[in-house]
Order: structure tokens, then C-alpha cells, then sequence
């Protein structure tokens, strides 16, 4: 499932929202999702699941092409944990 | 920092989008449980700028409960995972500057 699929999905659900809405009412709930974790701010959905920062410490890495040794810095990742519901129903 | 939770989702949708309360709280609900009834289905849900949903097999593991010790089956399963897409990699790395840990 797409984007646009989702968006499909939703408006025939919903036909007292114009389509329009039900795109952008997407978009901002998306657009909500990355700004949360973009300033380290943890979401947690019941049913859904958890999305956090995991940290990755620096390390030395090589360059697979040429075997050179590279400093890599350390990172966040962004992290999903599923929720109860979702692995459960995921997992019948 | 406390979390981001569906009622913060649904108040954006209400301050953003000027959907009523209710309209905003449903939708929310509805979001969440589309993705989960395509994973349900066996489908990946690929979010662009955001990141993909997808679905693997486990096979099944002999475990152990850390607390006692006692060892337990750990059954086949079919489990969620998640990849972030690079967009959403990048804006998590600008902003990481200020919160470097030690």
C-alpha cells in the first residue's frame, strides 16, 4: 500500500471530507510524525506502536571498494517498536 | 520530553486542517488502523518521505527467560518492521546536533 493508496482508503471512508482534505489531512499527520522525531521527541501510539531515537555511537568503518579505514560518526536512528495489537494481528 | 501521542495528532488536523474535534479524532483512528489492516493482509505500506512498513518471517528459536533462566520455545512468527526513509534519516541528523550524547 502507497501513499496515495492510503489516501483512497481514507476518502471513501470519510465522504463528508474532500478528497483534497483527506490528502493533506495525511500529509500533516505524516509531516507531524517527522517533526516529533526530528527534534528527538519519542510517539507513542496505543494499538500501533512506538516510534523512538536509537543512538548509534561512532565507529571505524571500512570502504568496501578500496579496504580503506573511514571514521564514522556517531548517528539517531529513527526506531518503530509495533505495538501489542499490531503484532498480534499481524501474527494470526 | 514527553511524547507525542494521537491526541496531539488529532489536534494538529484541528488547528492545521480545521477538521471539527470529533472528525479529526476519527481520522486519526483511521490512519493508524488502514496501515495496520494492509500489514494485517500481508502488505508492505511504503509512506514516501517518511518510510517503509514491511513484514518478515521468524523462524522459530529456542529462547530463555533472563529472569530464571528457563528455557522456552520461541515459536515461527510473522513480525513488522520499519525503515525510515532517507528524508526522514537526514532531518533526524540535522536537528541531532543539540542532543549528542556522550
Amino acid at each position: 500500500m502507497t501513499k496515495s493508496e492510503l489516501i483512497q482508503l481514507l476518502a471513501a471512508k470519510q465522504p463528508q471530507l474532500d478528497y483534497r482534505d483527506v490528502e493533506l489531512a495525511v500529509k500533516e499527520l505524516l509531516e507531524q510524525l517527522s517533526t516529533a522525531l526530528a527534534s528527538g521527541k519519542r510517539i507513542e501510539v496505543r494499538g500501533f506502536g512506538s516510534f523512538s531515537l536509537h543512538y548509534r555511537p561512532p565507529r571505524v568503518g571500512r570502504n568496501p571498494k578500496t579496504g580503506d579505514t573511514v571514521q564514522v560518526p556517531d548517528k539517531h536512528v529513527p526506531h518503530f517498536k509495533p505495538g501489542k495489537e499490531l503484532r498480534e494481528r499481524v501474527d494470526d | 520530553m514527553s511524547s507525542l501521542t494521537k491526541a496531539d495528532l488529532a489536534e494538529a488536523l484541528f488547528n492545521e486542517l480545521g477538521l471539527n474535534k470529533r472528525e479529526a479524532k476519527e481520522f486519526v483512528e483511521l490512519f493508524f488502523e488502514k496501515i495496520r489492516e494492509a500489514l494485517e493482509r500481508g502488505e508492505p505500506v511504503k509512506l514516501s518521505g517518511f518510510g517503509n512498513f514491511g513484514l518478515r518471517n521468524k523462524n522459530p528459536r529456542p529462547g530463555r527467560n533472563p529472569k530464571t533462566g528457563e528455557e522456552i520455545p520461541i515459536s515461527a512468527r510473522r513480525v513488522v518492521t520499519f525503515r525510515a526513509s532517507h528524508k526522514l534519516k537526514e532531518r533526524v541528523e540535522q536537528n541531532a546536533g543539540s542532543r549528542r550524547q556522550p
